[in-house]
């Protein structure tokens, strides 16, 4: 890789210990303080934090191992229709739901993955779209199993653990993608921070020399795509449970293209990254898409444009800067 | 069959002159540029209007509309694109869907998100009886258009001073540069053709392909494959390539309507498995 991922990947000014914590605290905080305070806005909330899983399956691929991937909607999709097809086969259970949509999505992570990583960067990044675009146009046209174009329709889920009912007003519905989120999260930290995860970062600084090292590439970046396809799988499949419905478009370029664009807007490989560019990203297609769709879509070019001509660092970046300046000033 | 034949070879044709701009960016530069398929859209629409509401002859309307896209390719190229040379792919994927993103809701604000018609000229209209099959004239007339636009191209490429250049400049950019090659404009110059090229396809193409804001994100696999496939040395592989694909894809619309597009993305991931040599070439080039 050239440039500006070495960039991303030089240690920065750390902003202290304390001010991070705190920064932390106040980020999920605001999950529950938004519960409490908003109820109407659940399930935009929801949105939230199925975008932000998505982002951080990204953030793991592309942030940390490097991999640029234009097709990252087919495991997200996948996921999607595995659990939007077990509800309606009548196993509407949860997180058997998850499980399940997860394994699926590794299973073609790691059948997928040689392909992707064979040839040289563009090769793969032209193969992630072809195999995208080969689900969508598959379950465009298995209307018999997929309801085509109209959308699955009757996913019926049975309670959380058999307790929580999904409720008309999105308050279960929030509270468990929260959950998942959350501990899914949680589980991202370890692996990242584990010797596989240096490992990763290590092959996008430089895969030659971790070759060197001993390091067997080829199967980690395998097993971080399949990691990171579960993670995407995981997302779909809670959309389609939280929702009820699985439409076309979680298999859409378009839903690739976005991922990428929380993961950009909120700082790559870095974790924190991808869940406030998911959140800056959904709150603010909420708000905006609202005047005109086409007003939304200019600027999220535009966003694109400026952000990668700028280089990357995204709102967590813009944030550290202004604490390393706060910091100076006080000194 | 002939007549389908002919259709595919046409369109075929078609996605070459759409997608050889890209081959050069892409293939030769290394700049993956997914939005290459908005300067055929601004081409599609400026002969759209020309034609339509100006009333300007059909053909005056199809050099208008290469030269406006030439012009916006230029205009980018100086401002936009150059900062991202030598940047990771990553990088140029996101820039460009991001253009991809601006270019389609320009159009739909300013032209609507219905699809673009137009009426052909007499002269181009009907269709000719030959033995067993009925060609449309406008099918004929694309093929000869763009059979000349390859010829000259590759003519342009194999014994002209400027297409020396090029090639040296793209085998070894630093030693080109050494030998007092002024890369920056070969490639710039380069960049106009291929989107001026784009935008004549985007024009023609509006009768075969269709045109509405969509078009560069619809058209990005086509144009990816054509380049992926054919490889990028010379103007012969992706001509191969585009002819190719676009026989298989008429032939697969209109034999296996109900697979539809599954045999175009299918093809691709095949080929590019089975030939990933384009692309290493390049890889080795840079």
């Amino acid at each position: 890789m050239s440039t500006a991922l070495a960039g991303a990947a030089l240690p920065r000014p750390a902003p202290g210990r304390a001010g991070r914590l705190a920064g932390k605290a106040l980020f999920w905080g605001a999950w529950i303080g938004a519960y409490l305070a908003f109820p109407d806005y659940l399930p935009l909330f929801g949105q939230v934090a199925i975008a932000a899983l998505f982002a951080l399956s990204l953030d793991l691929l592309v942030g940390y191992a490097g991999v640029v991937t234009l097709g990252h909607a087919a495991f997200f999709g996948l996921g999607a229709y595995v659990a939007g097809l077990l509800a309606v086969q009548g196993w509407g259970e949860p997180l058997s739901g998850l499980l399940l949509a997860a394994a699926a999505a590794a299973l073609l992570g790691l059948l997928t993955a040689p392909l992707v990583l064979r040839g040289g960067d563009l090769a793969g990044l032209m193969v992630t779209l072809g195999i995208a675009m080969m689900l969508y146009e598959a379950a465009n046209k298995a209307a018999w199993l997929t309801g085509g174009a109209d959308g699955l329709q009757g996913v019926e889920v049975w309670p959380v653990l058999g307790i929580w009912r999904f409720d008309l007003f999105g308050r279960t519905a929030y509270l468990y993608s929260l959950a998942v989120l959350a501990l899914l999260f949680a589980l991202a930290r370890l692996i990242v921070a584990s010797p596989f995860g240096l490992a990763l970062r290590g092959i996008r600084a430089n895969a030659r020399r971790m070759h060197a090292l001993g390091t067997p590439v080829r199967a980690r970046l395998v097993a971080a795509y399949a990691l990171s396809a579960a993670y995407a799988s995981v997302a779909g499949a809670l959309l389609a449970q939280t929702t009820q419905f699985v439409s076309l478009d979680v298999l859409s370029f378009q839903r690739s293209a976005e991922g990428l664009l929380m993961l950009v807007l909120g700082g790559l490989g870095r974790l924190y990254g991808g869940l406030l560019g998911a959140v800056v990203f959904v709150v603010a297609h909420h708000f905006l898409s609202e005047m005109t769709p086409q007003f939304w879509q200019f600027w999220i070019g535009a966003a694109l444009v400026v952000l990668t001509i700028a280089g990357r660092g995204g709102v967590l970046g813009l944030l550290e800067a202004l604490a390393a300046r706060l910091r100076r000033g006080r000194a | 069959m002939l007549t389908v034949l002919i259709d595919g070879i046409a369109s075929g044709m078609l996605l070459f002159v759409l997608a050889c701009g890209l081959s050069v960016t892409l293939g030769l530069m290394n700049f993956v540029n997914l939005a290459h398929g908005a300067f055929g859209m601004a081409g599609g629409y400026v002969f759209v209007v020309l034609l339509n509401r100006q009333g300007w002859p059909f053909g005056a309307s199809l050099l208008a509309a290469t030269l406006a896209a030439a012009v916006l390719g230029v205009a980018l190229e100086r401002v936009l694109y150059r900062r991202l040379y030598g940047r990771d792919h990553l990088d140029q994927v996101l820039f460009s869907i991001g253009l991809v993103f601006m270019a389609s809701a320009v159009v739909d604000w300013l032209m609507g998100a219905r699809q673009q018609l137009i009426t052909l000229p007499g002269w181009l209209s009907g269709r000719i009886e030959l033995g067993v099959a009925s060609i449309g004239v406008y099918r004929l007339f694309l093929i000869l258009l763009c059979g000349a636009v390859v010829l000259a191209l590759h003519l342009g490429l194999v014994s002209t001073r400027f297409g020396s250049r090029l090639r040296a400049a793209v085998d070894d950019a630093v030693v080109a540069r050494g030998l007092g090659i002024p890369v920056e404009r070969v490639f710039a110059v380069t960049f106009a053709i291929g989107s001026g090229l784009a935008g004549l396809g985007g024009a023609l193409g509006v009768e075969v392909l269709g045109l509405d804001p969509t078009f560069p994100l619809k058209y990005m696999v086509y144009f990816l494959i054509v380049v992926a496939v054919g490889g990028a040395n010379t103007i012969l592989g992706p001509f191969l390539a585009a002819l190719l694909l676009g026989v298989v894809d008429v032939a697969g619309k209109y034999y296996v309507p109900e697979v539809g597009a599954f045999v175009i993305y299918t093809a691709m991931v095949v080929l590019l498995l089975l030939r990933p040599q384009g692309l290493l070439v390049k890889g080795a080039a840079r």
